[in-house]
C-alpha cells in the first residue's frame, strides 16, 4: 500500500503519455474512427467504381 | 435541480438516473419485441429449409425472411444498444443523462421508423431481404423508416457522447472512463459511421423509390450499403465484448489484466473493424483486388488481432480472479468452479467461446480475398453470423438482461430452473444450426433459396445427399434455439408481469419503460466514482495459464480450418 | 474491475503480463501470415479472382450473347427451350442472368482456357457455379470477364444464390464440359 500511496504522489507531477490522451479523449477517436473507414473503403472504394472502364 | 433523481440498487450498489432508467427499459423492452417477432420467423424460416418439412410457400419464405433478418440484426440489436449505451454512460459513470427529452424523440423515432418498415414488409411488396439489393425494388416506407430509426438511433449515439462530457465537467468519477464505458464508447463511434453510411446510400434509394432519381448503381449501392450492414455488426462486436468485460467484472470482480492492452484492442476497432465491410464485396466485379486485400485483411488484420487479445484478457480476467479466490488446482479449475448454473455467466462464457471458435475463425476464412470464391452467398454465410450475432451478440445480451432484471427493473427472476436451462438450449440449437449451416455451405448449398431440390425448375440438378442431410440437422438445431429463445422472452417478460417486486415501487406499469415510484428515489447525487481498488498481485500477477492452453487451442484450429479451405480452394477450376 | 475507472490514474505505464505478450505476438505472427498469404496465392495460386471488368449495358451484353448463341448453337435443351451453345475451343463466351435464368446452356472442352463473360439483364444475380463450387456476384450494367479452364468433365449446374424475387429458386443453369 505504502508503494502505491507514493506512486499516486508521483503522478501528480508526472505528465498523462501521448496514446493514453488519444485513448482518453473521445472526439478525437471518434474523428478517427469516422476518418479511416471514409477514406480507405468509402472514398477509395467509390474511386474505383468510378474508374471502371465501359465495354468496347 | 432540487429533486432527488437518483436510486441505488442495494443488491448491485449502481446508481440509476430516473431518465436514464426509464430510457434503458423502453428501448430493452423494444428490443426483445423483435426479438420475439424475429426469432418466430427464424423458427418457420429453418423449418421451411429443413427439406423434409418446407413448411411456407414461397412467397411467404422471402418475406419471413427478409423480416427475420431486419428485425434482429438491425432492430433487436440497435434498441438493445442503445439501453446498453444509456446503462455504460449514466449508470456506470454515475451521471445524469444529457438531454434525456431529445433521448425520448430518438426511441420515438426508433419506434416510427421500425414500425414502418414492418408495415412495408406486412404489405407483402417489399421482400427484398435485409439487404434490399437495388435494382429490386421495395416500397418508399421501407427506406423511409430505415432513415428514420437510423436518426433516431443517431440521437442515441450524441447523448451517449454528451453524458459522457456532462460527467467529465460534473466530475462523476475520477480518472478515465471504465473500460466497459470505453467498450461501449468504440460502439458508438462505429455506429457514428454506419448510421453515416446508411444515410448516404439510403436516401438516394428512396428518392429513387419515389421516382426522383432514375437510377442508383448497384455497385455504388452494394459497397456503400455494406459500410451500413456489416458495420452495424461490429457495433454488436464492440458492445457485446463491453458486455463480456461487465459480466467478468460483476460475477468475479475480475479486474482487467491490462487496461492498457484492453483499450489500444478496442483503438484497432474504432480504426479497423469498419474496413471489414469489404467481406461483402470481395466477389463483386470492378473492384480491384488491392482495394480487397487491404480492406479484407483488415488493414494487415489488425481488427482481428484485437478480437484474439479480447479473447484471452476476458477468461484471463475471470481465470485470474477466479485463482485469487482460490481455485488454483491446475489448469482449469477456475472454470470448473465457475457459477455454471447462474445464466449470467453461462450466457455470457458460451457467447465467448462461440463466438471465438466458430464465428471469429470462419469470418476470417470466408475473408480470405481468394477463399471467398467458394463461400460468397452460400448458406456458410448464415452459418457464420449466426454463430457471431445470434450466440456472440444476442447470448451476451441475455446474459446482461439476467442481471438487469433484478437491478434495473426490480424484479426476481420467475422460473428459476428454467433460467438455469436456458442457455444451454440457446447455445446448444444455435451451435448446430451454426456447424450443419457451415457444412451445407461448403458443399455449395446457396442462402436465401426456397428449394434446393429445385423441383419447380426448367432444368434440373441435385445437391449432394450430405447437404440435405446437413440441411435437415441445421433446421432441427434451429428449432431449438428457437425454443430457447422462446424460452428466455418467456422469462424476461414474465418475470417484468410476475416476479417478485424487490422493490414496492416496482409495479408492472411503473417499470415498463416509466420510472418506477417517486419515493424510490432519494437520492440527489450519488458520490463521487473512485478509482478501482489496487491489487497486490504478487510476483508479475497470477498467470492465467488455463486460458493462455485454450487460447492455444483456439490458434490450432484457426489454422487447421484456414489451411483444410486453402486446400479446397486448390480443387476448384483453374480460374483468374 | 471493468466497470470501474482503472485504478491508476496514469495506467498507460503499467507492464503487461507476460502471457498476455506472448499471447499478442502469437496472434500478430498468425496474422502477418494470413495477410501474406494473399499476395502470394495471387503469384502461386490457381484460384484468383478476376480484375477485368467493364462497364455495359443490358442491350450491348444481350447482343453480345446472342452472336455468340447464333452462331455456335448446337443444338436445344428441350424442357427448357435454352439452346445449346459450343463456342469453340479457348474463345470468348457470354452467359447472361435475368429473371429467372441463365443463357444460353455452354458446352466447352476439358482443360481448355475461356474467357466467360458474365452480367444480368435486370436485378442483382449469384452466378454459383455446382458441384465445383466457384461464386461470383453478377450485377447489371457491370460486365465480368473471368478467365476459366474447366479441369473436370460432366454436367454442371449454375445456380443462382442471390435473391432475385419469388423465382429465385427456379433459377437454374447449365455448363457441359466435354
Amino acid at each position: 500500500m505504502q508503494r502505491n500511496e507514493h506512486q499516486e504522489s508521483n503522478q501528480e507531477e508526472e505528465p498523462v503519455p501521448g496514446m493514453q490522451q488519444l485513448l482518453d479523449n473521445p472526439f478525437m477517436l471518434l474523428f478517427l474512427g469516422v476518418l479511416f473507414p471514409t477514406v480507405f473503403y468509402i472514398l477509395w472504394g467509390i474511386m474505383e467504381i468510378i474508374s471502371i472502364p465501359a465495354v468496347k | 435541480m432540487a429533486a432527488n433523481m437518483f436510486r441505488q440498487c442495494p443488491d448491485s450498489g449502481l446508481f440509476f438516473h430516473k431518465s436514464a432508467e426509464s430510457l434503458m427499459k423502453a428501448h430493452a423492452v423494444f428490443g426483445v419485441v423483435y426479438l420475439l417477432l424475429g426469432g418466430f420467423l427464424g423458427l418457420l424460416v429453418a423449418l421451411t429449409r429443413m427439406p423434409s418439412l418446407h413448411i411456407l410457400n414461397a412467397e411467404d419464405f422471402y418475406l419471413a425472411l427478409s423480416i427475420h433478418g431486419t428485425a434482429i440484426l438491425i432492430f433487436w440489436i440497435i434498441f438493445f444498444e442503445m439501453a446498453v449505451l444509456y446503462f455504460a454512460s449514466s449508470t456506470l459513470l454515475r451521471s445524469r443523462p444529457a438531454t434525456p427529452g431529445i433521448g425520448w424523440v430518438g426511441f420515438l423515432l426508433m419506434v416510427i421508423g421500425s414500425t414502418l418498415v414492418m408495415v412495408a414488409f406486412f404489405r407483402g411488396n417489399s421482400s427484398v431481404m435485409f439487404t434490399s439489393y437495388v435494382p429490386m425494388p421495395a416500397e418508399p416506407i421501407f427506406y423511409l423508416g430505415l432513415i428514420l430509426f437510423a436518426v433516431g438511433a443517431l440521437i442515441g449515439c450524441f447523448i451517449f457522447l454528451a453524458t459522457l462530457v456532462v460527467a467529465k465537467q460534473e466530475k462523476t468519477y475520477d480518472g478515465s472512463i471504465p473500460l466497459v464505458t470505453f467498450g461501449a464508447l468504440t460502439a458508438t463511434i462505429i455506429a457514428i459511421f454506419t448510421i453515416a453510411s446508411g444515410a448516404v446510400i439510403l436516401i438516394p434509394t428512396w428518392l429513387w423509390s419515389l421516382g426522383f432519381i432514375s437510377h442508383i448503381d448497384p455497385l455504388m449501392y452494394r459497397t456503400v450499403w455494406w459500410a451500413l450492414g456489416h458495420s452495424s455488426q461490429q457495433i454488436n462486436v464492440a458492445a457485446h465484448v463491453s458486455i463480456w468485460y461487465a459480466i467478468a467484472a460483476i460475477i468475479f470482480g475480475a479486474k482487467p489484466m491490462s487496461e492498457k492492452v484492453s483499450r489500444t484492442a478496442f483503438l484497432l476497432y474504432i480504426l479497423f473493424l469498419q474496413l471489414a465491410s469489404a467481406h461483402h464485396i470481395l466477389a463483386d466485379p470492378g473492384v480491384s483486388s488491392t482495394w480487397k486485400v487491404f480492406n479484407t485483411s483488415y488493414a494487415m488484420y489488425l481488427a482481428v488481432l484485437a478480437s484474439m487479445v479480447h479473447g484471452l484478457t476476458v477468461p484471463g480476467c475471470i481465470e485470474v480472479a477466479q485463482r485469487k479466490k482460490g481455485f488454483n488446482n491446475g489448469l482449469f479449475e477456475w472454470l470448473k468452479k465457475a457459477p455454471w448454473a447462474n445464466p449470467v455467466f453461462s450466457a455470457m462464457f458460451i457467447s465467448l467461446i462461440i463466438f471465438g471458435f466458430i464465428g471469429g475463425i470462419t469470418g476470417v476464412v470466408m475473408g480470405t480475398e481468394q477463399i471467398n470464391l467458394i463461400i460468397h452467398n452460400t448458406i456458410f454465410v448464415p452459418g457464420h453470423f449466426h454463430a457471431t450475432v445470434a450466440v456472440g451478440t444476442t447470448m451476451a445480451f441475455m446474459a446482461i438482461t439476467y442481471f438487469l432484471i433484478p437491478v434495473l427493473f426490480r424484479r426476481q427472476l420467475i422460473w428459476p430452473n428454467a433460467c438455469k436451462w436456458q442457455p444451454y438450449l440457446f447455445g446448444g440449437g444455435m451451435l448446430i444450426l451454426s456447424l450443419f449451416l457451415l457444412g451445407a455451405g461448403t458443399l455449395g448449398v446457396p442462402r436465401r433459396h426456397w428449394d434446393i431440390n429445385f423441383s419447380d425448375a426448367a432444368l434440373q440438378f441435385q445437391f449432394a445427399g450430405t447437404a440435405i442431410t446437413m440441411m435437415g440437422i441445421a433446421g432441427l438445431g434451429g428449432f431449438l434455439a428457437a425454443m430457447g429463445g422462446a424460452l428466455f422472452c418467456l422469462i424476461a417478460v414474465g418475470s417484468l408481469v410476475f416476479g417478485k417486486r424487490l422493490d414496492p415501487g416496482a409495479s408492472l406499469f411503473s417499470s415498463f419503460g416509466f420510472p418506477m415510484a417517486a419515493s424510490c428515489y432519494n437520492i440527489e447525487r450519488p458520490g463521487k466514482l473512485g478509482l478501482a481498488p489496487v491489487e497486490q498481485t504478487g510476483d508479475g500477477g497470477i498467470q492465467a495459464k488455463g486460458t493462455f492452453v485454450l487460447a492455444l487451442v483456439f490458434l490450432a484450429a484457426f489454422v487447421v480450418y484456414f489451411f483444410i479451405n486453402a486446400k479446397y480452394l486448390s480443387s476448384i477450376w483453374p480460374m483468374g | 474491475m471493468s466497470i470501474l475507472p482503472p485504478s491508476q490514474k496514469i495506467w498507460w505505464k503499467e507492464p503487461i503480463h507476460g502471457i498476455e505478450m506472448m499471447w499478442i505476438i502469437i496472434a500478430l505472427i498468425w496474422c502477418l501470415v494470413l495477410f501474406a498469404w494473399m499476395p502470394y496465392w495471387h503469384v502461386y495460386g490457381k484460384q484468383n479472382l478476376s480484375n477485368e471488368s467493364y462497364k455495359t449495358a443490358p442491350e450491348v451484353f444481350e447482343g453480345k450473347a446472342n452472336a455468340m448463341a447464333k452462331a455456335h448453337t448446337v443444338r436445344t435443351d428441350p424442357k427448357s427451350n435454352i439452346p445449346v451453345v459450343h463456342p469453340p475451343a479457348g474463345s470468348d463466351v457470354y452467359m447472361l442472368g435475368r429473371l429467372w435464368q441463365w443463357w444460353p446452356i455452354l458446352e466447352l472442352e476439358k482443360d481448355k482456357t475461356y474467357r466467360l463473360h458474365l452480367s444480368s439483364l435486370d436485378w442483382q444475380h449469384g452466378f454459383s457455379l455446382q458441384p465445383t463450387n466457384i461464386n461470383l456476384q453478377i450485377l447489371p450494367g457491370y460486365e465480368t470477364v473471368v478467365t476459366i479452364t474447366p479441369d473436370q468433365s460432366g454436367e454442371f449446374a449454375v445456380v443462382c444464390n442471390e435473391f432475385c424475387g419469388v423465382g429465385h429458386h427456379t433459377m437454374l443453369g447449365k455448363i457441359y464440359v466435354k
